[in-house]
């Protein structure tokens, strides 16, 4: 029984604290919800049907966005279902008022008033039976409200993924230089350099604003290509010269966003086309966000190649031990260059995303998103020593930080005190893993 | 021994790591002033010793007295604080540091939590003097050739206060003239009445330089006697004298033609214009001491380090070998001396480890092919008999022996045509030890060249066909027929 659990906290450790996180969160944020627009309105309609008879109704609503869109939708439904609408009200309670009276004026039976929730809790229709006798007894019937979690609402849900979309896309490539064993601390400095270029390639060969789709994508790949050659020149260093990692890419963190700042002249790119935004804001299926499908498609991607592919043992065996996996001939060479070039690419992508999401290049984006990035991994369970690590791990760790970091948002806890907890967790996930290798 | 309490007085002294019994029950004594050599084959257990000495490994049982006064060496602190001083043969010096810091690393001269730098110079000028030699004190020790390095060492050592000296190969790395001035030293300091135990595998060094010999033969002294009544065949049937039991496989393979041909390969100091060839179904055994450049000689013919010199042909053909990768493409396979290193991914699994460098053949589109990954390696399992709970258990877990099966299975399924096996059993129980040479024997018999390394000279007699001998780097010797070698010849050769 002891060695079942450890062997679960082993393999599905950090997705039980995911897990718990969510729960947490969840029972945080369990408060009223009522539905408006829509949804409302066909609870409202089914309600009236079930009064039966053809009943007579007032549609009362404020003048508010979602709740004339309650109003329209019940307007078109009520017919269906026997009912009729003897008069609409919408704006403040006095033009509800004035409905109420032209009715009891006219002497019409009322048999129900439709409302939304805030219209429902009006003083206007406390006591309507004293006030209005002429109309009979109507019901006030408003939407039903009911109790569920901000946090899994479908819109926070689909936020979280969108939120941590760039950093888990990164985490994919820190996720191989570090199985190498080595450390890739560029990523933040290159997602700006390649927001930057993109927005520039962009605004000076595409055509600005005007440019074409094809103009685009042209330019993003070579903003991308731009961050795989910084990459591809990091693992030279490493390789030809045996510098360490830290160091090579600690120096091209720093000249990645100098070059940035030179290339953007210390402002942010904006002349961009509206159809830029696709990529980081855009949606399909069902309103998942295009960066977030891309996100698992990636992961897909590289789950099959770390657990699969004669590429990922290659990085397994580098990473856990590189005399031994020379002397088995793995070319050593070839396979740490290969990390850190798609860590780079991987970077670059972020960067064109980020543009995407925030429709300009800056070089402030990316600030400090090395340590996001290698936290995620972390967190996800692969070791800084090389040699271990899982890409599923890697996922789940960059979504603990996404729905740590809502969870805390949704409960309006300040940035600052953010930051600590964070910090907290990352120790705390390291810790785990730790306690867990010694089981 | 003339008289009066020993400096030092080891008695009984066992120590023992999981598998092997490193000292059984060894008696030494030490006189002040007097130079005591001590000898032995590789794994004799001198090292044991000399770390049981300087508090890097507690015996097991047995008491050491210092000047009558029992002593007990737990902790290098404690060693120190009993006057006794090692030089192992890596350093323990800090490079960056100088050497006036280095001599007072731990034990700074200081004033209100200040190093008294000045004191500390004079002090290490004045070791430096007692020494007989000039050394500017002042720079970072990694710029000192080796030998200044051991002076600084030495000067360590004497501003401890040390009453014995321990030293470990300390010729190893010299230049003869600079061999001359350490004689001079170790002279001056037997005549201060320090003691001094001498490791080392030269010979003549040892009648040069020792009053007294002790031999040690698988964790037991076989012999100890005064300089003066002992010749040097004496010495090494001592350190040998083993007899050689039925522990290996009867084979009656006749080499066929020559496959494998070496010629004037060089590396440094450590590999010297080596040449030799190997023909098919030949087993062919480097002999030497341990830092006589044979693994160096393997590792430049496997392409793990590269070669300054040196052809390489395989059936006549000249092979191109700049990486262990293009050694492998060529059909060649290395057993490391050391498994768990150089050999195996400890933390992965066996099944992995036997895959990685056979995933061009078993990945070929890159993707892996699980089905007859699992399937090849179940064949290797029950054919060398690799005994596994199941194929994903963690290679670091295995015994010794099953973990040099799974690399064994490694350059089997390649199908290599010249395998090495550098010191193929070290560390394996007998039983297994028996099973891969079978295993070597089965290859040879298939026509693959076979070059072994090995430190065990039963294990040399016992499966080789020839013999190559080296010594610092060369090949001082070749046995043609080794199973009519004996020990005696084969280290006379070592010891060149």
């Amino acid at each position: 029984m002891k060695s079942i659990l450890q062997k679960a906290a082993a393999n599905y450790g950090m997705i039980g604290v995911l897990l718990l996180l969510c729960v947490y969160f969840s029972a945080m944020t369990y408060t009223d919800q009522s539905p408006a627009g829509a949804a409302g309105a066909k609870q409202v309609a089914a309600e009236l049907a079930r009064l039966g008879g053809a009943p007579q109704v007032l549609l009362v609503s404020s003048d508010q966005p979602e709740d004339l869109e309650f109003v329209t939708s019940l307007a078109k439904e009520l017919p269906a279902s026997g009912s009729r609408v003897v008069a609409a009200a919408r704006g403040e309670p006095q033009v509800a008022r004035e409905a109420l009276q032209k009715l009891a004026a006219a002497g019409t039976r009322l048999d129900a008033i439709a409302c939304t929730q805030t219209a429902g809790a009006w003083l206007l229709f406390a006591d309507l039976a004293v006030d209005f006798p002429e109309l009979g007894s109507p019901r006030l019937i408003t939407p039903r409200s009911y109790r569920w979690p901000n946090f899994l609402k479908a819109e926070n849900l689909l936020n979280i993924a969108n939120q941590i979309a760039v950093i888990a896309i990164m985490a994919i490539g820190m996720t191989l230089v570090i199985v190498t064993g080595g450390i890739d601390l560029s990523v933040g400095s290159l997602l700006a350099l390649s927001a930057v270029l993109a927005a520039r390639f962009i605004r000076d060969e595409a055509g600005g604003v005007a440019a074409s789709p094809m103009g685009m994508i042209l330019a993003c790949l070579g903003a991308v290509g731009a961050c795989g050659l910084v990459g591809a020149f990091s693992g030279w260093m490493i390789t030809r010269f045996r510098i360490p990692p830290f160091i090579v890419t600690l120096a091209m963190m720093l000249v990645g966003s100098g070059c940035a700042f030179i290339l953007a002249d210390g402002q942010s790119i904006y002349q961009l086309p509206d159809s830029f935004i696709w990529l980081g804001r855009g949606v399909c299926f069902g309103g998942v966000p295009n960066a977030v499908v891309l996100m698992f498609l990636l992961y897909g991607l590289a789950h099959l190649v770390m657990s699969r592919m004669k590429a990922g043992r290659y990085l397994y065996a580098v990473g856990g031990n590189s005399e031994a996996a020379r002397l088995s001939g793995v070319p050593l060479t070839r396979v740490l260059m290969g990390a850190y070039i798609v860590s780079a690419l991987l970077a670059g992508l972020g960067g064109v995303i980020m543009a995407s999401q925030l429709k300009s290049g800056s070089a402030t984006y990316g600030n400090m998103y090395e340590l996001y990035v290698i936290a995620a991994v972390v967190v996800g369970g692969t070791s800084l020593s090389g040699g271990e690590g899982k890409m599923s791990g890697t996922l789940v760790g960059a979504f603990t930080i996404a729905v740590i970091q809502n969870g805390m948002n949704l409960r309006n806890v300040e940035s600052y005190t953010q930051k600590v907890v964070l910090g907290l967790v990352i120790l705390g996930a390291v810790l785990f893993d730790k306690m867990r290798h010694r089981a | 021994m003339s008289g009066g309490v020993p400096l030092l007085a080891m008695q009984g002294m066992t120590k023992s790591f999981p598998g092997v019994r490193a000292l059984r029950g060894v008696d030494l004594a030490l006189a002040k002033g007097e130079v005591l050599a001590l000898l032995g084959e590789n794994g004799a257990g001198k090292s044991t010793l000399m770390r049981i000495l300087g508090g890097a490994h507690p015996a097991d049982s047995g008491t050491v007295e210092m000047e009558g006064r029992a002593v007990d060496l737990a902790t290098p602190q404690a060693s120190r604080q009993a006057g006794v001083a090692v030089i192992y043969q890596e350093f323990n010096l800090v490079p960056g540091l100088n050497a006036v810091e280095n001599i007072f690393l731990g034990r700074e001269v200081t004033r209100a939590g200040w190093v008294r730098r000045g004191k500390e110079r004079e002090e290490a000028r004045a070791l430096f003097k007692r020494l007989g030699v000039e050394l500017d004190v002042d720079l970072p020790c990694r710029e000192f050739t080796t030998a200044q390095q051991q002076l600084v060492e030495i000067a360590k050592a004497l501003a401890l206060q040390a009453r014995l000296l321990v030293m470990d190969e300390p010729s190893a790395a010299l230049t003869s003239y600079e061999v001359e001035r350490l004689f001079g030293i170790i002279r001056d300091l037997r005549a201060q009445g320090i003691g001094i135990i001498y490791i080392s595998h030269r010979l003549e060094e040892i009648f040069r330089i020792a009053d007294r010999v002790a031999i040690l033969r698988d964790g037991v002294k076989v012999g100890e006697r005064p300089i003066a009544g002992i010749t040097r065949p004496e010495m090494i049937e001592m350190m040998v004298g083993r007899e050689l039991k039925d522990e290996f496989p009867q084979r009656r393979t006749v080499p066929g033609p020559v496959r494998l041909e070496v010629s004037g390969l060089r590396r440094g100091r450590a590999v010297q214009d080596v040449s030799f060839s190997i023909r098919s179904g030949e087993i062919l055994a480097l002999a030497g001491l341990v830092g006589a450049g044979r693994t160096e000689t393997a590792r430049l013919l496997f392409g793990a380090d590269a070669k300054e010199a040196g052809e390489i042909r395989l059936d006549g053909r000249t092979l191109v070998i700049d990486s262990p990768r293009a050694a492998i493409a060529c059909g060649l396979g290395l057993l490391p001396e050391d498994r768990k290193q150089q050999g195996l991914v400890l933390q992965h699994s066996v099944r992995d480890n036997f895959a990685l460098p056979n995933l061009d053949r078993l990945a070929p589109r890159g993707l892996v092919r699980r089905g007859a990954e699992r399937e090849e390696f179940g064949a290797y399992v029950e054919q060398l008999r690799i005994r596994l709970p199941h194929q994903e258990e963690r290679a670091a877990h295995l015994s010794g022996g099953n973990q040099q099966k799974v690399v064994l299975a490694k350059w089997l399924a390649r199908r290599c045509e010249v395998l090495i096996f550098d010191e193929p059993t070290r560390g394996i129980d007998a039983g297994a030890k028996f099973e891969i040479y079978l295993l070597m024997n089965e290859l040879a018999a298939q026509g693959k060249a076979i070059l072994m390394i090995s430190s065990e000279l039963p294990e040399v007699i016992g499966m080789a066909d020839r013999v190559l001998v080296m010594h610092e780097g060369r090949v001082t010797g070749e046995i043609a027929e080794a199973r009519r070698a004996t020990p005696e010849q084969i280290m006379q050769l070592a010891f060149a």
